[in-house]
């Protein structure tokens, strides 16, 4: 199907976007559109207006600043899979940003939307909030605040995001010389996670556990991290993986089986951590 | 088949079609445009059963660009008749009415309940979603089993859902599946399958008002059929009527049909005078285009204790969906004639029941029925061997029907063409490696590996090459299954061909133009091939069934024999010389014992149209057309065999090889046939692992958008191995079977036999299609005695 009728507008930068939303009610952020044109075919969105900021230039970029990785929301997937800072001082984004869709996909889709969209089914979001990463909110009259990963992403479809917000940068730590493994199972290459385990060894401490598609939003193992930070071995740590979760029945698995899902992946995410 | 030369049959001829076709230079219904064409779209019912108490239209046709929106009381006027059913398979089938738009109720979540047009495609989408339809909701049923309870209604008038009862009447001592020494019986539930052709399907109907002329391009399988039967439900005669199917992306059957669409675009025409056009939505696709499949089976094996085959019985239930399409009852019986196989056995038996349900009308879908058989026996074989606690490779080995060059009859009634079932199941296991694969499967096993290693077999035999006429006539089907081919050699040393056939992806004008160059002595470069069009090539029967190849190449081998019979007549006349003492070879005639006397095909074609010297009553031109009815179907045959890992925690299936050996008679193109071959593997690998049409409760579709309806990608496929055996057909002079369906049909089985074998040491003996890590994991869970 064709989408229903719409306005569009181009921004030529983060205030002017905000702007164009403040102005216009029921307007979108249009990004890579790769979430949000699929929806508008079918005719679930329809909104009155796209505020397209995919030409605003300067909000692609990975870099090293002070002592985190910097990447701007427009960077596209495939350009964070090939993020030499990130390969260097965070591999897990880079890789995991590797894992989403297909090429295509790859190449339109930005780091940005992944987020905003606030879809549990998505790779990133998970390693975002297994990281302790923060997103830089830029808002009306040249407000900006920075929100924690794990609060964030507060519900399905539902980031912690003003219909006239943009989000601007991801901000992540360096892992340099942690453990780490993102372990997607589904069924086709280009598919989303049945179930996503991001797992990084601890800087120190226990390692850290998040779930893709365990619930409502990217979820902390929390049994899991807690059974580590005791001191059980992987295996036995892995069984309570799916404490505290509430994982979706669909066409693609029962939330049963996801359930088991996750203490498999759980467990072998652990041990490739613990390998790398 | 001595007459053809082989300089181009044989070889791997580049696809002199594909040029277009990859740099998006073809030329589908997408992309014709008309002056003065406006936009048609299709108000579905989001119920799947639901009365309709009112259609509000008027909201919708004050929007902008709106020309018009009709409902089912609009057009009455319009129709000659329902939408054409041609297949009524017995003499008391039930046949419910299907009007281009319903009347009454909507009978499946997708049903066209109005109609609009516009100027612009948004146009008439926008205004579609504005037409108020009051529906009273009713119960809806998509389980077969609950359907054929009554309990729910689809058609009312018809006062059942079981509309049709088709025996095969059973051949051989019944008294096996009594006697024998083991009997097993399995259940199996095959779900419905969406076809996904590349293409969706589109129309344009043009009109010339003045003439009372029509010309429908459509994205079609089967032009031909279409004119034919169109004509009758538009009230429009046959010879008003053109039908183009242009350059069409696939079909696997979904286009072998005659849609509402194409009748509603036809006498929308008529009525607003203007060309109407119509494209559909993929999400529309996959409720609006037919299913396959949807079937549940039950089967009786009976056997020696060695696991000689002595009998196969089978009762079935199909899924008709709310009405029949064109051909929706014949399919299952299609596939009642090859329950058996490759095998010899003494005793068969099957029969199907058809049942109406709330769901999109089923019908061809690659393969036919044969697929459905071809599971239903192969699985069976499998869980006799394991029965016996046999390997599955023996104990098919010593059931294989030995060798035949002639017609041999079956066990189900018709005659087998020709087989040599043996010979491409030993070269399958040796190529796969079968003994030093159950090796290692042994020792992972030992080791207790999460992964486990399975091997799955599946030996086929299809029949296609539809259809001897006669044989048609027996089965009550509306049609026969000859088809026809027009030869023109032009002055300038070019060839036309116009054939009745209708590819839509297979190659098929390279095929044609290698056959045609060998024998006129031209170059497949010269050959232009002219198809789809029935003003151009107004006879034929088109494509399905494997049948281009077998019969309508066998129509142009006949024209092509008659060009060189009246070539000859020339070339006698030109080197004056008696017929008798020429003799022809890669195009040209020649003296015998003076071979610089000679004529070509070319030159005497350019001769043939000076016409200045011409033997008294040679008409001038160098023509001729044949048109061929098959005395019998074509019998491609062979194994497959799949090796899968199956990672025991998780459920996930991954193959590791699949090795196909099959047997489609001679080979014009080997690069087109493994073409076939991969694609029809990938569809059956498909099928066994990640397809499933589901509809919830309700008889909503789940799997509506091709994010949640799995069509696997080439990253989830392995490296396919192939090989062939030959053994050509006797049904027709080129010795060809055809290859379109076999991969299809072998595939699932060896998958899903793969998949169980891997598991079977842990108790496992029966996983349903299609085999989704869930369902591995949930059979080994309840092997261990858990939860199912
Ligand atoms: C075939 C296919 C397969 C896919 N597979 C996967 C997969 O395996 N894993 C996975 O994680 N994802 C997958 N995706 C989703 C993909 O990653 C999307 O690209 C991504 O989720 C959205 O990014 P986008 O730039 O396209 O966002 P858009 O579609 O443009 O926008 C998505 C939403 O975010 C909002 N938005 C976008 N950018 C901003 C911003 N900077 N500030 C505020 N709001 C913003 C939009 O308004 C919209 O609501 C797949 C998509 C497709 C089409």
């Amino acid at each position: 199907m064709i989408p229903a009728p719409f306005e569009y507008a181009r921004a030529e930068s983060v205030d002017h976007a905000i702007e164009l939303l403040t102005a216009n009610p029921d307007s979108k952020v249009i990004a890579g559109g790769h979430s949000l044109l699929p929806l508008m075919r079918l005719r679930l969105a329809r909104p009155a207006m796209l505020v397209d900021i995919s030409r605003i230039g300067d909000l692609a970029y990975v870099r090293e600043d002070s002592g985190e990785v910097a990447i701007g929301a427009l960077t596209r997937h495939h350009d964070v899979a090939n993020s030499e800072v990130l390969h260097e001082l965070c591999p897990i984004v880079s890789y995991t940003a590797g894992q989403i869709g297909d090429p295509q996909v790859r190449h339109v889709g930005t780091i940005g939307g992944s987020c905003a969209h606030s879809d549990p089914a998505s790779d990133m979001p998970t390693v975002l909030v297994a990281l302790g990463a923060t997103l830089t909110v830029r808002g009306p009259g040249g407000a900006s605040r920075v929100v924690p990963a794990a609060d964030f992403f507060k519900g399905l479809f539902e980031p912690d995001l003003a219909s006239n917000e943009i989000v601007a940068e991801i901000r992540v730590p360096v892992t340099r010389g942690r453990g780490w493994s993102y372990l997607k199972f589904h069924r086709r290459a280009q598919d989303w996670a049945l179930v996503g385990v991001a797992a990084l060894a601890g800087d120190g401490g226990a390692p850290a556990v998040a779930l893709t598609n365990m619930g409502e939003r990217p979820v902390r193992a929390i049994g899991v991290e807690e059974a580590l930070a005791g001191g059980a071995d992987p295996a036995t740590a892995a069984m309570r993986a799916d404490e505290g979760t509430n994982p979706p029945s669909d066409t693609f698995g029962s939330a049963e089986y996801r359930r088991e899902l996750a203490k498999v992946l759980v467990r072998r995410a652990l041990e490739e951590a613990a390998a790398r | 088949m001595a007459q053809v030369m082989d300089r181009f049959v044989g070889q791997r001829v580049l696809r002199k079609e594909d040029p277009e076709l990859i740099t998006g230079r073809a030329r589908y219904v997408e992309s014709i445009s008309l002056p003065g064409m406006v936009w048609m779209a299709v108000v579905r019912s989001p119920f799947a059963h639901a009365r309709i108490r009112r259609i509000d239209t008027a909201r919708a046709a004050a929007m902008p660009g709106v020309i018009g929106v009709f409902t089912a009381a609009d057009l009455e006027g319009e129709w000659g008749g329902p939408l054409p059913f041609v297949w009524p398979i017995t003499e008391d089938i039930k046949v419910p009415v299907h009007w281009p738009l319903t009347t009454d109720k909507a009978r499946y979540q997708g049903d066209g309940v109005a109609v609009v047009v516009a100027e612009s495609r948004g146009q008439a989408e926008d205004a579609a979603e504005a037409v108020a339809v009051d529906y009273e909701p009713l119960p809806a049923v998509t389980d077969l089993e609950q359907a054929a309870t009554d309990a729910v209604l689809i058609h009312d008038d018809l006062g059942t859902n079981v509309v049709v009862h088709w025996s095969h009447g059973g051949a051989g001592d019944q008294s096996v599946f009594e006697s024998a020494p083991v009997v097993v019986k399995e259940r199996y539930v095959a779900p419905r399958l969406i076809p996904n052709a590349m293409e969706p399907r589109g129309c344009v109907a043009d009109v010339n008002p003045a003439m009372g002329e029509f010309t429908l391009y459509s994205a079609t399988q089967i032009p031909h059929v279409a004119r034919v039967t169109l004509g009758g439900t538009c009230n429009i005669p046959e010879s008003k009527l053109r039908v183009v199917a242009p350059d069409v992306g696939g079909g696997f059957g979904s286009k072998l049909n005659i849609y509402a669409e194409e009748a509603l675009a036809l006498v929308l025409a008529r009525r607003l005078k203007r060309p109407v056009k119509w494209v559909e939505a993929r999400s529309e696709n996959y409720l609006a285009t037919i299913h396959g499949r949807g079937v549940i089976h039950d089967v009786e094996i009976a056997a020696t204790e060695e696991g000689k085959i002595l009998g196969l019985r089978v009762k079935e239930l199909a899924d008709m969906g709310a009405y029949y399409q064109l051909l929706t009852p014949g399919i299952p019986e299609l596939g009642g004639w090859v329950y058996m196989g490759p095998y010899d056995m003494q005793a068969y038996w099957y029969e199907f029941t058809g049942v109406l349900t709330n769901a999109t009308p089923t019908d061809a879908y690659r393969g036919a029925g044969r697929p459905e058989a071809t599971y239903v026996l192969e699985r069976a074989v499998d869980a006799l061997a394991r029965r016996l606690g046999k390997d599955p490779a023996e104990v098919r080995r010593i059931s294989l029907v030995p060798p035949f060059t002639e017609a041999r009859a079956a066990i189900s009634g018709l005659n087998v063409d020709s087989g040599n079932y043996e010979a491409a199941f030993d070269r399958a296991l040796e190529l796969v490696g079968y003994d030093e694969l159950r090796r290692e499967q042994a020792e992972r096993r030992q080791r207790g590996d999460v992964k486990q290693l399975g091997i799955g077999l599946s030996s086929y035999i299809e029949m296609c090459g539809l259809a001897p006429s006669n044989i048609l006539g027996a089965l009550r089907y509306a049609a026969g299954g000859w088809d026809a081919c027009t030869v023109q050699c032009l002055p300038d040393g070019k060839v036309v061909l116009k054939i009745g056939t209708s590819p839509h992806g297979q190659g098929h004008v390279t095929t044609w133009a290698q056959i045609a160059a060998d024998t006129l002595g031209v170059t497949p470069d010269d050959v232009e091939v002219f198809h789809g069009d029935t003003s151009v090539a107004p006879l034929g029967m088109d494509t399905y069934g494997s049948r281009s190849v077998s019969v309508g190449a066998t129509a142009l081998y006949y024209a092509l024999e008659k060009i060189k019979e009246k070539a000859r007549t020339l070339a006698a006349h030109e080197l004056e010389v008696a017929e008798e003492d020429l003799e022809f070879e890669a195009g040209s005639f020649r003296v015998k014992g003076a071979p610089d006397k000679v004529r070509s095909i070319t030159e005497l074609a350019t001769s043939a149209w000076h016409a200045h010297n011409l033997p008294a009553g040679f008409e001038p031109n160098l023509e001729a057309t044949a048109v061929w009815d098959p005395p019998n179907f074509t019998w491609p045959a062979g194994t497959h065999v799949c090796v899968v890992e199956v990672d025991t925690e998780t459920g996930g299936v991954e193959i590791s090889r699949y090795v196909a050996v099959d047997d489609c008679g001679r080979v014009i193109n080997p690069m087109i046939v493994e073409g076939q071959v991969h694609g029809g593997v990938a569809q059956g690998i498909a099928e066994a692992l990640f397809e499933e049409a589901r509809y919830d409760a309700n008889g909503n579709l789940m799997t509506s958008t091709m994010t949640t309806y799995l069509v696997p990608s080439a990253a989830e496929l392995p490296t396919f191995t192939l090989d062939r055996t030959e053994t050509p057909s006797t049904t027709n002079p080129l010795g060809v079977k055809g290859i379109g369906e076999a991969g299809t049909i072998a595939a699932p089985p060896a998958v899903v036999n793969a998949v169980i074998d891997a598991v079977s040491h842990l108790g496992v003996t029966h996983i349903d299609k299609p085999v989704s890590p869930e369902r591995v994991w949930r059979a080994i869970r309840a092997a261990k005695g858990g939860a199912a």
